[in-house]
């Protein structure tokens, strides 16, 4: 029965539409506000990048929203679905994230962090949070890693995942342009898979760009401005040695960086 | 769970001050410390219902991983344990790389069929009271008495909603073969052969036909394999990889996580089966 959905505190209100018709309130404390991240991971470097549009329904709420977060400790998490949940979520995870630092006298490791998500995740499985979050950072040998989620905390690690409005544009896209998925080397009558090569950031960065100037093109909860989020190892300026201090800063020695650029605003 | 329930699901709004407080209560350990945050309603069991998708509702918006075919058998050397690899959520393939195999310890294995993270959250909690029962008696829990802990923990949650069909298997102390097949309805069963999800139909019709007690190693770990393989070709929500383990009295052996695709065309052409798969329009 609908009825037990209720605040507390009120009846189970029926009230009369001009059609008569009985209509009963729902608890619904869920609302999507759209948009799409995508995450990759590489030999030496993490990418998520997220749109910036937050819409409810067909009204865009602001073309400049957030959705990929610096967490400490070296580690990104963007978060996509209901930005109230997805922020409350950043919130939290990034506390745990200063407390673990604070307790043990050093960073968490991304393996580390993203059993934490999961366990923050599976504390509301019975009044999940509304979002799906992707977890980037790089591990202890220095390679990117993408974890992904589902509402209620299982995780997987993984080289590349979109989330979100366009997830189902983005993802077979990147099944092509990262995993080259069913595809084969010329002539080996299909028995002999393209290889899978490590990608350069800078390639990676420009299939990010496509992936989402295509989703805008044909997703309306999509666009405006484009958060590219990186993490890269030990960046060094040109014949500098490798900065110790700067690697100390993370497990994995990343430093984290991020660019904005414009999408159509339509 | 009506303890559960009278505690956090009245009405008062008193309740919501509990929820604030317990928020941020460390949930590993021990099973009291294990607390849950519900929404503050009458039923939080039928919230949840409204809100995820099943059978009965598939539009809801929480849409978690679902679909799947996974199977284990116990055999004259050991147990066979072998699955697909693919998450669904509707009709979206979510995931293809899903590890429907959870390594509990070195002498454990559960099988993720239903909600993966229910299977992924308890299956892992289970580990720690396997090495707590270790730590305190000074020897290997037994599957019997693990399976029976994950069955009363998820049997104390009965109608919350919690969703997983596990088989779970191993070598306990004294090199003793167990397998169970525990779900969140509260079953535990004891058994040589199990299969589980939604190609689990397919996957015995294979196992049966193939199936004795005599086995060898290469046999059984071909007949896991196979068995698999018919299901994520006759079930659309199974596919992805075989993902294959052999448990020994030592523990268990993994044994490999392959692409389907190669291995059923090389079933096809090379062994003549699926002869009913034609490449030609009618």
């Amino acid at each position: 029965m609908a009825s037990s959905y209720l605040l507390p505190h009120s009846q189970p209100n029926v009230h009369p539409t001009t059609a008569s018709q009985p209509r009963q309130h729902h608890w619904s404390p869920y609302t999507e506000n759209g948009g799409c991240i995508l995450g990759i991971a590489g030999k030496d470097y993490v990418i998520i990048a997220g749109d910036t549009r937050s819409s409810e329904g067909y009204s865009i709420n602001t073309r400049t929203a957030r959705k990929v977060y610096d967490i400490g400790s070296g580690l990104i998490l963007g978060v996509v679905g209901m930005s109230a949940d997805g922020e409350e979520l950043v919130r939290k995870v990034a506390r745990k994230i200063d407390d673990y630092k604070r307790n043990h006298d050093k960073h968490i490791t991304v393996a580390a962090a993203a059993v934490m998500l999961s366990r923050i995740l599976y504390q509301k499985r019975f009044f999940p949070y509304y979002c799906q979050p992707l977890l980037g950072g790089l591990d202890e040998e220095g390679v990117g890693a993408i974890y992904s989620y589902d509402y209620v905390g299982s995780f997987e690690r993984e080289q590349s995942r979109a989330y979100g409005a366009a997830a189902s544009l983005i993802t077979p896209f990147l099944d092509n342009q990262i995993n080259f998925k069913n595809q084969f080397v010329p002539g080996s009558n299909g028995e002999e898979p393209r290889p899978k090569v490590d990608l350069s950031k800078e390639q990676v960065e420009k299939i990010v760009k496509d992936a989402f100037t295509s989703a805008v093109e044909r997703h309306i909860e999509v666009g405006d401005g484009l958060q590219l989020v990186t993490i890269v190892k030990g960046v060094r300026a040109e014949g500098e040695e490798e900065d110790e201090d700067e690697r100390e800063k993370t497990a994995g020695g990343g430093v984290i960086s991020e660019v904005m650029s414009d999408l159509k605003k339509d | 769970m009506d303890a559960l329930v009278s505690k956090y699901g009245g009405s008062d709004l008193d309740d919501l001050n509990i929820l604030e407080e317990d928020e941020d209560e460390v949930t590993s350990s021990l099973p009291q410390s294990v607390s849950f945050i519900l929404p503050p309603i009458d039923s939080p069991a039928k919230f949840l219902r409204a809100m995820t998708d099943d059978h009965t509702n598939p539009s809801a918006p929480i849409k978690l991983k679902h679909g799947t075919t996974t199977l284990a058998f116990k055999y004259q050397g050991g147990v066979i344990v072998c699955t697909d690899s693919r998450a669904t959520q509707g009709s979206w393939i979510a995931s293809q790389t899903v590890k429907k195999v959870i390594e509990i310890n070195p002498y454990l294995l559960g099988t993720m069929a239903g909600g993966a993270a229910d299977c992924q959250y308890w299956l892992t909690y289970l580990g720690m009271e396997c090495r707590l029962h270790q730590l305190r008696h000074k020897r290997l829990i037994s599957v019997a008495a693990a399976s029976k802990i994950l069955a009363n923990l998820v049997y104390s949650y009965k109608g919350m909603g919690l969703s997983m069909g596990t088989m779970l298997t191993g070598v306990g102390h004294g090199g003793v073969f167990g397998l169970y097949y525990v779900d969140s309805d509260g079953n535990r069963v004891e058994g040589n052969l199990f299969c589980v999800g939604s190609g689990q139909t397919f996957a015995y019709g294979v196992l049966d036909r193939g199936y004795k007690w005599d086995l060898t190693d290469e046999e059984a770990l071909e007949l896991g394999r196979r068995s698999i393989l018919a299901a994520t070709h006759r079930d659309a929500y199974s596919g992805g990889y075989l993902n294959l383990y052999h448990i020994q009295k030592d523990g268990w052996v993994h044994h490999g996580f392959d692409d389907t695709n190669p291995v059923f065309w090389k079933q096809k052409l090379e062994k003549g089966e699926f002869q009913n798969v034609s490449t030609s329009l009618d």
